[in-house]
């Protein structure tokens, strides 16, 4: 690898990678991330002992990639040009998939995806595929993310390259806000204008910190990013730190995700070696480097305070803002924070243009959002589609719909600061606004989805235990609030409610929401609103129920 | 995030500092913000955090031993007892939860007599359990190391643990 000295270098460098790149080549394109799980690395194993064994090193290619989306099939593969998806595929499938498939075109039925009895061998009309717009996931699952040289054949860095071939801090920043991109995290606070901030704060020294602590459970769209299109990420924390004048950056990253942190330090590597990282980067008047920072298991990290209070090496805690992190962040410093899939939605604003851009999405939510699909749902996986898609296309169209012979309940969204969105809600299109209108929010996308059989009660409990844990017990709203509605919502599950639980529940969240230093305990008390809003029958019928009645229910086991 | 520990004075093993004062020596000048990954490298050289290393953190960064006590009683992944040989990791995300979670917990305790947090007498297990572990497609599911275990039932679960 060379190391590139102008943005001309780049498209040289791009140019000579194409010269060497054979469409013919059959190329098997094999998740080796979510799918290690369940087995992967074996199949990826197998296919290279028989390219050895049958000399096919000139004919096909074994690309190891991240997340394909479609992890109910795991392990999942693609194998181009020909279109084709198998899922379910073990090492013993893989001489029969050289064989017919790779040297005679022909399709192997058992492996195919199958809809209502009928098999579909195409990505193209997998419906699953079919209704999503990939923007950000555009090289997830179809590149090796270990290999710099294929994220730059899919114009990676050429965004970089654009930007400081002639943009001003101030356009970039204008070119942000114009295209109306907001943070992916979970609030959806305007990029542009969170970018500004920290440009206009006084100091020489500034911070840009890509915050990975996907902590919310049931979301894992972060992870597939940094996993499956490491480069996207980093390239958008190379723009952004231009934008706002940042030399030094860092990824904080759960100690959960070592697939993550892997390829993120192979990415680092790569991107320095090439120049694209470090002293004047592409000959520009422009340096900013990059550290891994891991988590250590806290979820309330993830609020910007308490991650910037564990990146200088103290218990996570938050503190009152302001001074915000864009005036006084890391060590006092001007700090930009801003979580995974908002940075990997950088560089193609710049590829295609705000204005582009801008076409996607509703009125105030632009763009797409990643949806990580799970619960009781037919096609869990990773999501992505245009806001203000509603949630009847992503679960019954995308997903599949319900397994078995139940019915949709509800879904989940946003995690233990979201809220459960009934059946009533099922043509709402999807945005920032219309998510919390119906007592959820956007969160950062975790989507799960439930049955009749799931009581509503019981997950308003599990998210407040959740809550109630995680609370980092600096403030009294949230550390005895979140307890406290815990021993209601125990006492209430457990057949020992009282007939004024609702009334204290209430009361308790409405002070917690209130009171509570940081977006943790502000939020805390939203699964139990939205459920007493919507199920509030369930609460009614909990309480009345006698405690034998719920012990006899609960056991034998319910699975 | 309470987690109910105690730095004991007396009777604790004193370990080898040999692989601590390597650790230190790749910080050269370390300053608070080295310590989270200075404890990161430590445990994953002794498995836990002994307390003899931490007094070595103190005299060689001067950071002192509460600030390292109050920061390792913060984070779930930092343990100052010693652990089993395997550590079992239960997800308990919402996607597992809804999908039988709960039964899947009660079964370890069942088999290896051990509460969450806990390690097996032998030293054999340290069972815990996490958040999320991303992995909703394979809901219910736990982690032995390194690898997943998913789709589990409540004999998947019992079968598994015996197979180690």
């Amino acid at each position: 690898m060379k190391h590139l000295k102008t943005p001309d270098d780049l498209s040289q460098y791009k140019k000579t990678l194409e010269a060497k790149h054979q469409p013919d080549t059959a190329r098997i394109f094999i998740c080796a991330t979510g799918c290690r799980a369940l087995g992967a690395e074996e199949v990826c194993k197998a296919f290279k002992n028989e390219v050895a064994k049958q000399s096919l090193a000139g004919k096909m290619e074994i690309v190891e990639t991240g997340c394909q989306g479609l992890c109910t099939r795991a392990p999942v593969l693609t194998i181009e040009p020909l279109g084709i998806f198998y899922g379910r595929v073990t090492e013993t499938d893989v001489p029969e998939i050289i064989s017919r498939t790779i040297q005679k075109g022909e399709i192997i039925d058992r492996l195919c995806y199958s809809e209502a009895g009928k098999r579909i061998p195409y990505v193209r009309d997998i419906p699953f595929y079919r209704k999503q717009k990939k923007i950000v996931l555009k090289n997830c699952g179809s590149i090796d993310p270990r290999n710099i040289d294929e994220y730059i054949l899919r114009d990676g860095y050429a965004a970089l390259a654009k930007v400081l071939g002639g943009m001003t801090q101030e356009k970039v920043i204008d070119e942000i806000k114009n295209s109306g991109l907001r943070g992916r995290g979970g609030a959806g606070f305007p990029t542009g204008i969170k970018w500004e901030s920290v440009r206009n704060a006084p100091g020489d020294m500034k911070y840009l910190v890509c915050n990975g602590d996907e902590g919310d459970p049931g979301a894992f769209m972060d992870r597939a990013v940094l996993e499956g299109d490491p480069h996207s990420v980093i390239e958008g924390m190379l723009i952004g730190a231009y934008a706002i004048g940042a030399k030094k950056g860092f990824i904080y990253v759960r100690a959960e995700y070592p697939i993550a942190v892997e390829h993120l330090k192979i990415a680092i590597e790569q991107a320095r070696t090439l120049g694209l990282l470090g002293e004047n980067i592409l000959g520009k008047q422009f340096s900013f480097d990059l550290e891994i920072k891991m988590g250590a298991g806290a979820f309330v990290c993830g609020e910007e305070t308490a991650l910037i209070a564990s990146i200088e090496g103290k218990r996570g805690m938050p503190r009152p803002r302001p001074p915000y992190p864009a005036t006084s962040g890391i060590w006092g410093k001007p700090t930009n924070i801003n979580n995974v899939e908002t940075l990997a939605n950088v560089p193609v604003i710049f590829l295609n243009g705000s204005a582009w851009y801008k076409s996607i999405g509703t009125g105030s939510s632009k763009g797409t959002k990643i949806f990580a699909l799970a619960g009781n749902v037919k096609n869990t996986g990773l999501v992505e589609v245009p806001m203000g898609t509603t949630l009847r296309e992503i679960v019954f169209d995308i997903g599949g719909g319900i397994p078995g012979r139940k019915n949709f309940k509800a879904a989940q969204m946003g995690g233990p600061s979201g809220g459960c969105v009934p059946a009533q809600h099922l043509d709402l299109p999807i945005d920032y606004e219309t998510v919390k209108e119906v007592g959820a929010i956007m969160g950062s996308g975790g989507l799960i989805v439930m049955d009749d059989s799931t009581s509503m009660v019981e997950i308003a409990r599990y998210f407040m235990e959740f809550c109630q844990d995680e609370s980092c017990g600096k403030c009294v709203p949230c550390r005895i609030g979140t307890k406290r509605m815990l021993d209601i919502l125990t006492r209430i599950t457990t057949g020992q409610g009282k007939q004024e639980d609702v009334g204290f529940l209430n009361e308790l969240a409405e002070v917690t929401k209130t009171a509570s230093l940081c977006g943790l305990g502000q939020t805390a008390a939203n699964p139990v609103l939205s459920t007493i809003r919507y199920f509030a029958n369930e609460y009614e019928e909990a309480i009345n129920k006698k405690a034998a009645q719920v012990a006899q229910e609960s056991s034998p086991s319910q699975s | 995030m309470h987690k109910a520990v105690t730095i004991k004075k007396e009777g604790v093993p004193a370990v080898d500092l040999t692989r601590c004062r390597t650790i230190l020596a790749k910080h050269p000048g370390a300053t608070s913000a080295d310590l989270i990954p200075i404890l990161q490298q430590l445990q994953d050289a002794y498995g836990y955090l002994p307390q003899n290393t931490l007094e070595e953190i103190t005299a060689s960064t001067r950071i002192p031993l509460s600030k390292i006590y109050g920061v390792i009683t913060f984070y779930s992944q930092f343990s100052l007892e010693p652990r089993g040989k395997h550590t079992i990791k239960v997800c308990i995300g919402t996607a597992c939860h809804i999908k039988g979670a709960p039964d899947i917990k009660k079964k370890i305790t069942e088999t290896l007599h051990i509460h969450e947090g806990e390690t097996t007498k032998d030293y054999k297990f340290t069972y815990e359990p996490v958040a999320c572990l991303g992995t909703c497609f394979l809901a219910p599911v736990m982690m032995i190391n390194e690898r997943y275990y998913g789709k589990l039932t409540t004999e998947k679960t019992e079968q598994t643990l015996k197979s180690y």
